[in-house]
């Protein structure tokens, strides 16, 4: 399975091509280029997992790991050295067709969306790097090749976010986005030197049982590494970057901060999976509280939220959180007792990855249409945009767990696992999903349903968005109708064994109530065109409402920490030091060689007698020596 | 017979005025003479000094005669670089060639 290298290959190229002769190529041709290169890498991701799993499973009734293609890229001493390769297994198959399907739509997608923009081709320049590295992480033989192409997302995660480079907003958003996850890969790296330390070996299985020092400091080269991973997949309190990501177009919304980049993290947890239950399950649950957290954090500020993309990035956030709980929530690494949360997350990271990209084009079509982000703006817009609509709504019913959508097959494996680990953590789980429920279909009521902005529609129109960016919408919402009823477990499972999904109804039953529950609750507040009843509990709790408007200030702490702290106390007194002690130490060499080279250069008058008698001079001054000694 | 030290005396008048020529003359052909009186006076020492104390063999007689033929062709790579600073410079006087400054 050689070709497998092309899946990194062509993407890197179509990166160097369109990048390095965008500006010569029309912008149809410059995207037309990158989506095509974007086809043949998901045609070829199909075919290797088709060829993955149809080669079926060895003896012990496990996919095995292959590695097509590996060389030994930094030897350092001893056994420790730095592989660049290509691994296939179950988790890393699974997110090759992820990445490439929403690569592929986004590609199609914005040929629609961007339209007409300013520096297109570099665009699509940076979608290739992205897709690229995204694929390149997931495909890491070792967790440095991983750490590697780690970076490489955040940079074109950072370049696309900052696409719009003359806004200031946006020039910020990825200026914050790449500072915070790069302070969180401090961690990552940190990390992964003590396991490279102790353990002898980047690999993400050692290959002998850890023994010593090494099995005492791997709770905390884990804990390290999920810090990173709670930095990219934006886990309170490391989430402050993601609502500002929106501020990029919103296809790499979907894309990035939606489907891919960000479950990275969660990613990175599930590859480290047999480590985290083997040698640390007590770090593994406290990324279980970290993410329910998180979720419940993200989905009362959902709630609240005016930007309908600050309420998707919210949404994201918390569906996240879930995936996180599930990894969190495992006991062991048989599915069977306490590990069906790896086979839950990973499924959920796959619907979610689908129904979150579709919710994300349908909002960029929604923007398209009204030209604002905000709620205010929209009302109505059923009667406008009726392909957007239905597969809008159809991602909404997913993510709040309607039957048969595929959300509420992954959402219910979830909360099973869930109930498994402790009651409550699953009733706190499915409180959220019915949250979820809520804030989504506030969202829904609000861009299509409600009162409509008649002032701003009648002077622009809103339309349906042109074939290109509609044809994905459908794409995934036939994909987000279908995929709950894959037999994930035969696929994917936390030891490798196959696992048939069946449905606890009890655990389903409650979540379903509580979906519905949530969905009336959105239904009867905000259908009708006037919102007595939101309006009236928005001033009723004034006070907690606006703090969820603010996103509980964790931003201003952040900024309050930052600079009041960091800046004033740290930073000031060091720039000081630098600047007059360090600097004045160099300059003061530079001017003292200064002023006496401008004593010396007196010396050099270019007459050549001088020079002679200076000559002259010494060699009389040597002779005298020499006779006196 | 012309004792020994006569011929020194002469050569050492010679290197002195060769030197005192040197940095004090004003016009680069000058210098260039007074170069050449320098080596003139190292040959005559040579010569000398063979003559006198080891009459029997002939090293500083073959010695000066290759300096005199050394001499003779620095003699003209110094009037060829003389005749291109006067084409530059229109000028040979030592205290307008102040461009090796620096």
């Amino acid at each position: 399975m050689e070709y497998t290298t092309l899946i990194l290959l062509l993407p890197f190229l179509g990166f160097i091509l369109l990048g390095l002769l965008g500006t010569r190529l029309r912008p149809g041709v410059a995207g037309a280029i990158g989506t095509i290169v974007t086809g043949v890498v998901a045609i070829l991701c199909y075919w290797t997992a088709f060829e993955y799993f149809g080669a079926g499973r060895d003896a012990s009734g496990v996919y095995p790991v292959m590695i097509p293609w590996n060389t030994v890229w930094l030897p350092f001493g001893g056994s420790l050295h730095i592989d660049l390769g290509i691994m296939l297994d179950p988790i890393s198959v699974m997110m090759l067709i992820v990445i490439s399907t929403v690569s592929l739509m986004v590609h199609i997608y914005s040929f629609g969306y961007m339209k007409g923009e300013r520096g297109f081709q570099r665009y699509y320049s940076f979608l290739s790097l992205f897709t690229m590295s995204m694929l390149g992480l997931v495909l890491a033989t070792n967790i440095f090749q991983m750490y590697i192409f780690w970076e490489l997302v955040g940079v074109s995660s950072y370049l696309l976010i900052g696409f719009y480079y003359t806004r200031k907003e946006a020039v910020a958003a990825s200026k914050k986005a790449f500072i915070v996850t790069r302070f969180a890969d401090l961690g990552f790296l940190i990390g992964i030197l003590i396991y490279g330390f102790y353990t002898g070996s980047f690999s993400f299985t050692p290959d002998a049982p850890l023994m010593g020092t090494a099995k005492m400091l791997l709770p905390v080269a884990l804990g390290l590494m999920f810090i990173g991973g709670a930095g990219k997949s934006a886990m309170f309190p490391l989430h402050i970057w993601l609502p500002d990501a929106m501020e990029g177009p919103t296809p790499v919304s979907a894309l990035i901060h939606a489907a891919t980049m960000v479950v990275a993290g969660v990613y990175l947890v599930a590859r480290m999976f047999p480590l985290f239950i083997g040698y640390a399950p007590e770090v593994l649950h406290i990324t279980a509280y970290v993410g329910a957290f998180t979720a419940l954090y993200a989905a009362v500020v959902a709630c609240v939220q005016s930007d309908i993309k600050r309420v998707l990035a919210f949404s994201t956030i918390s569906q996240i959180g879930f995936m996180i709980v599930a990894l969190g929530v495992c006991t062991s690494s048989d599915p069977h007792e306490g590990g069906l949360g790896y086979m839950a997350s990973m499924f959920h990271l796959f619907t979610h990855a689908m129904f979150k990209a579709l919710l994300f084009l349908g909002a960029g079509c929604i923007i398209h249409a009204v030209h604002s982000n905000e709620m205010s703006a929209m009302g109505g817009l059923r009667k406008y945009m009726p392909v957007t609509h239905i597969t809008f709504l159809v991602a909404c019913l997913s993510i709040a767990g309607i039957w048969p959508l595929s959300g509420f097959f992954s959402k219910d494996e979830i909360l099973a696992a869930c109930f498994n680990f402790s009651p409550w953590m699953g009733w706190v789980m499915t409180a959220i999903a019915g949250l979820t429920a809520f804030y989504m279909f506030r969202l829904y009521y609000c861009i299509f349903w409600g009162k409509e902005n008649t002032e701003l529609h009648t002077e622009h129109r809103p339309h349906e968005a042109p074939l290109s960016m509609t044809l994905p919408l459908v794409f995934l919402a036939a994909v987000t109708l279908v995929a709950g009823w894959i037999p994930f477990g035969e696929f994917v499972s936390s030891n490798g064994q196959a696992y048939h999904i069946h449905i606890d109804w009890t655990v389903a039953g409650t979540s379903l109530c509580v979906a519905a529950l949530g969905i009336a609750i959105a239904t009867w507040m905000y259908l009708r065109e006037d919102r007595t009843v939101a309006d009236g509990l928005a001033d009723r709790f004034s006070g907690l409402h606006k703090a969820a408007y603010h996103r509980f200030y964790i931003d201003e702490i952040y900024q309050f920490i930052t600079h009041k702290i960091i800046f004033a106390c740290i930073s000031t007194p060091i720039a000081w030091f630098d600047r007059h002690i360090v600097d004045g130490f160099m300059n003061l060499l530079a001017i003292v060689t200064n002023k006496v080279s401008w004593a010396i250069r007196q010396m050099q008058s270019g007459y050549i007698q001088r020079y002679s008698i200076w000559f002259l001079g010494g060699a009389l001054g040597l002779a005298i020596i020499l006779l006196l000694v | 017979m012309v004792q020994m030290e006569y011929y020194l005396i002469v050569s050492t008048v010679m290197m002195f005025v060769g030197i005192y020529g040197f940095l004090t003359r004003r016009n680069l052909l000058a210098m260039l003479i007074s170069v050449e009186l320098i080596l003139n006076s190292v040959d005559i020492n040579f010569v000398v000094f063979n003559r006198f104390l080891f009459p029997g063999q002939l090293e500083g007689f073959f010695f000066s005669l290759f300096a005199i033929g050394i001499s003779a062709a620095e003699t003209a790579v110094a009037i060829a670089i003389i005749i291109n600073i006067y084409r530059n410079m229109k000028n040979i006087q030592v205290r307008n060639l102040d461009k090796m400054k620096w």
